[in-house]
């Protein structure tokens, strides 16, 4: 190692966090995997997203309308494949997001439950 | 014609053959930093060390006009030679020539080498370096790969196999250097992944460079397909070298045996590298120094879950696998990464006869849902299995803390170490104190008038009485209680008398591991 990286090693003190494990506080760093996590968030079947981006090619269903478990929502067309996007739970259509011909990203929000 | 014309006549045609893709395809393989297959293999080698085979194969390419085509050696080079006297086999993809894809005969070049290695039982290195299978060769480029994958799992655990990622190594063909014992990557100059940026772009809509996909630090920090990162080819050169000099040429020998050094102990003083607070870091790194030879070590995955640390070093000359918890990140926890990275590692020392130190300091396994939802269960249990089907020699040396299932894994008397020392800093017990002291006295914290003082109170108490080493060492699991400073000469004597160990497992086609 050279003088320079030397020096630089001392000035730049590590930045110890604590991690909490069996109620025993630990000093330690981090890492950057161990930063990327993201939180976990429990699943809402209130909220129904797209699981692929593609474009909307038909909408059988209208705000306000009563759906069972299973029943056909729309269509959604994503790598030349027709995907039938099915309700999730039994409820009640409260917001469509989205209409026919419309492009949707992975994960967009297209329609909700009351 | 004479013998004259005939050289004369060999010397061309050779000519031919080495300018590989030509002066043109050359500049630009170097306009990118990148160095010639040719130049790759010749700094790797010793001098005047490589001997060529194959240099006139001609591809076997007939469709799309590809019989109208020349491409020198197929677009790969391969051979014999030594590193410091060690011998290999070696190739290395000419990315000049045809992009370096891969058709039937530059793979079958390929697996005449690797079966060379297998039976002359010495190491293979593989240099890729290749836009991928040759499109217009069809099903018998996929053949070749298939091949090639097929070698390396009936080498692996045989002889030593040492992927070098040069260049593009995507699709089908990253699978033999998965399959392959150490993978060096360089900054800049790797590209591994199965689909491309631009599969990724259409079928999902996201966007992301290679490099951030699947560059040299990706690989080498975030996914673990890595086990070398370099700065530049020099340096992975630098490191190929290092990691010969360590494995032996084949699983029925021993790794060659190097002058005795005493460590550097002024530098490396184990009775100051240790805060006796279990809850305070420090580099382990320091403490393989500190019983090692010269105070040397070659750390195997450096920057992916870095809270384990495993390598080579030498002790009286001989090498040993270290695995150590690391205190300085993420306290040394055990995870899903840490598990996997030292198990694989376990796996090695054992498959090529090096003995193994294991270095304890650690407060568990890491809590968290992404860790049991990533199958912290199966990928834990990797440790379990590594250390416990491993009959080459075993250390164990408990330095602080070895709490709950951390400490069966990490090498305890129960998965059969042959030796294992504690410092009487260590404190082996089912759980950290506070944890253990609020479960067990329950009740007379909760009735006492001033919870927070009894509770206080019960730690310390608990602590005083099981936090050390006593209580294991009474049972025996633990075999000696040493000071620090006598740890080098325990590792030096148990090795000594274990260099003899030939145990047998029961007698099985093979176990099932929870890969």
């Amino acid at each position: 190692m050279s003088e320079s990286t030397d020096k630089q090693a001392a000035n730049n003190k590590p930045s110890y966090k604590t991690l909490l494990i069996e109620n025993i506080k630990y000093r330690t760093l981090l890492t950057e995997k161990y930063k990327r996590k993201k939180p976990w968030e429990k699943k809402n079947d209130k909220l129904l997203t797209a699981f692929i981006p593609g474009t909307v090619k038909e909408i059988f269903v209208k705000t306000g309308k009563k759906v069972k478990e299973g029943e056909k929502l729309l269509v959604l067309e994503a790598m030349k494949m027709e995907n039938d996007i099915l309700s999730p739970i039994n409820g009640t259509i409260k917001a469509i997001n989205i209409k026919a011909g419309d492009r949707v990203a992975k994960n967009e929000l297209i329609i909700e439950f009351a | 014609m004479g013998l004259k014309r005939k050289t004369a006549d060999l010397k061309k045609r050779m000519r031919e053959a080495i300018r590989g893709g030509g002066s043109q395809a050359i500049k630009k393989q170097k306009a990118i930093g990148k160095k010639t297959a040719r130049e790759r293999i010749l700094s790797i080698l010793d001098a005047k060390s490589f001997h060529e085979y194959d240099l006139f194969v001609e591809h076997a390419g007939r469709d799309f006009d590809m019989d109208k085509k020349y491409l020198p050696g197929d677009g790969v080079i391969t051979g014999t030679g030594t590193i410091s006297g060690h011998p290999v086999c070696i190739y290395a993809q000419d990315f000049t020539v045809a992009g370096g894809s891969l058709g039937w005969m530059h793979a079958k070049k390929i697996t005449k080498i690797m079966d060379h290695a297998m039976k002359l039982k010495i190491p293979i290195i593989g240099i890729n370096d290749s836009g991928g299978a040759r499109i217009q060769e069809g099903v018998n480029a996929l053949a070749g790969y298939g091949e090639i994958f097929y070698r390396n799992t009936q080498a692996s655990g045989v002889i030593p196999q040492i992927s070098v990622i040069l260049g593009p190594c995507a699709g089908g063909a990253v699978y033999s250097p998965a399959l392959t014992d150490f993978v060096f990557v360089v900054d800049g100059v790797s590209k591994m992944f199965i689909t491309g940026p631009e599969v990724i772009k259409t079928v999902l809509g996201e966007e992301i460079s290679m490099e951030e996909l699947g560059g040299a630090r990706v690989h080498s920090e975030i996914t673990g397909n890595s086990h070398f990162y370099a700065a530049t080819e020099e340096e992975c050169f630098d490191q190929i070298k290092s990691l010969i000099s360590y494995i032996p040429w084949n699983n029925e020998k021993k790794a060659a045996t190097f002058p005795k050094k005493p460590p550097k102990t002024k530098q490396f003083n184990l009775d100051e590298i240790i805060p006796t607070d279990p809850r305070q870091p420090y580099d382990v790194r320091d403490v393989i120094r500190a019983v090692s030879d010269d105070s040397e070590f070659f750390e195997i995955q450096e920057l992916f879950a870095a809270n384990i640390v495993i390598g080579f070093a030498r002790i009286s000359g001989q090498t040993v696998g270290f695995v150590a918890n690391q205190p300085l990140v993420l306290a040394g926890v055990l995870d899903v990464d840490s598990s996997d990275k030292a198990a694989r590692f376990i796996r090695y020392c054992d498959a090529f006869n090096i003995p193994i130190v294991t270095l304890v300091d650690l407060p568990g396994y890491l809590p968290g849902i992404d860790q049991e939802h990533a199958g912290v269960i199966r990928h834990g249990a990797k440790m379990l299995y590594a250390y416990s089907e491993a009959t080459v020699p075993k250390i164990t040396v408990i330095m602080r803390k070895a709490y709950g299932g951390g400490y069966i894994a990490m090498c305890s008397h129960h998965l059969r170490a042959d030796f294992v020392a504690a410092w009487p800093t260590a404190e082996i017990a089912v759980m950290g104190p506070e944890g253990a002291a609020n479960i067990i006295f329950r009740n007379e914290i909760k009735n006492a008038e001033n919870p927070d003082e009894m509770r206080k109170q019960k730690i310390k108490e608990y602590k005083e009485k099981f936090a050390n080493p006593y209580v294991a060492a009474a049972y025996g699991y633990v075999d000696a209680v040493v000071e620090p400073y006598e740890t080098r000469n325990f590792l030096i004597h148990s090795l000594e008398i274990s260099s003899l160990k030939a145990e047998k497992g029961p007698n099985k086609k093979h176990g099932i591991p929870p890969f």
